[in-house]
């Protein structure tokens, strides 16, 4: 193993992340109980982006990676958000 | 073979994300079929989303959530030498995975012994809606929970490479990769939790 043996990300960030997950899960359960329509369903995805942005940055290292691996990320969410747009754009527009 | 050995911590790395993305795509299909459903029945998503139990699917998130903090400070663990108590985390982390399991056998059972189960006589006579909110229920929480399972195999596997010394502190990419594997576990359920356990309005 030759890369980067120096970096080795401390007990302290980790738990740090792990709260801060914690108190979204509270937040997004609290958020539920509160009547806001529609807006619900986007404050709960808004949430759950959040909770996964700290997943894969801190928990899978991504903050770490070469420019590679964040372009493959970022490649894989856009073919994910066009599969999803092209899906609405159908059935939304439907009579 | 002696001598030097060819490690390539970036391809095996690399490869995993490959891999990773295409289990996205896998669930991202189903929460398409998920968010079409909810556009086209919202009230029945309403009422079958409070047919969930909260405390269920909260305890998993739970559990999931400690479950990636273990897989994530045991490599630090590894790396600073600490081999006992990485195989600790990891030890814990596959008894995060069976809890998870426990759980999942009771709420499912509580639901099949209410008659709500793919195909049951009792979800034919609901509204479409609420059929198909629990088909897709089914169908996302299996497939969750065979990873799950698959989650913790590859996990009890990787420590036995821990104590026979192949994974170690210089080498321990199959840790990385098998810790990269656990945490998407953990990424969908923050997806499937809110979706299908907080839909209460």
């Amino acid at each position: 193993m030759t890369e980067d043996p120096a970096h080795i990300v401390p007990y302290r960030t980790f738990i740090l992340v792990w709260l801060t997950l914690l108190a979204l899960t509270g937040i997004t359960i609290g958020v539920a109980q509160v009547h806001f329509g529609a807006l619900n369903i986007w404050i709960a995805l808004g949430i759950a982006t959040l909770k996964s942005a700290l997943v894969i940055a801190f928990f899978m290292h991504m903050k770490d990676e070469t420019t590679l691996f964040k372009l493959a990320l970022l490649a894989a969410l856009a073919i994910l958000a066009i599969f999803i747009g092209l899906t609405f754009f159908d059935v939304l527009y439907r009579s | 073979m002696s001598g030097h050995v060819h490690k390539d911590y970036t391809g095996a790395k690399f490869g995993m994300w490959l891999f990773l993305f295409t289990e996205v795509l896998l669930f991202g299909g189903l929460f398409i079929l998920y968010s079409v459903y909810l556009a086209r029945y919202p009230q029945a998503f309403v009422a079958g989303g409070a047919q969930l139990n909260v405390w269920f699917g909260g305890a998993n998130t739970l559990i999931l959530l400690t479950s990636s903090l273990m897989v994530a400070t045991s490599i630090t663990a590894l790396r600073r030498g600490a081999t006992s108590l990485c195989l600790g985390l990891l030890g814990g982390t596959v008894a995060c995975a069976a809890l998870f399991l426990v759980n999942k056998f009771f709420e499912w059972s509580a639901k099949i012994g209410h008659g709500i189960y793919p195909g049951s006589a009792h979800l034919k006579e609901l509204p479409p809606g609420e059929m198909v909110f629990f088909n897709i229920y089914y169908l996302t929480t299996g497939l969750h929970g065979i990873h799950v399972v698959i989650g913790a195999i590859v996990l009890t596997w990787t420590m036995v490479f821990i104590k026979t010394g192949r994974v170690n502190a210089h080498d321990w990419v199959i840790l990385e990769n098998a810790g990269l594997y656990w945490h998407l576990v953990d990424l969908i359920w923050i997806f499937i939790f809110p979706l299908y356990y907080l839909i209460l309005h």
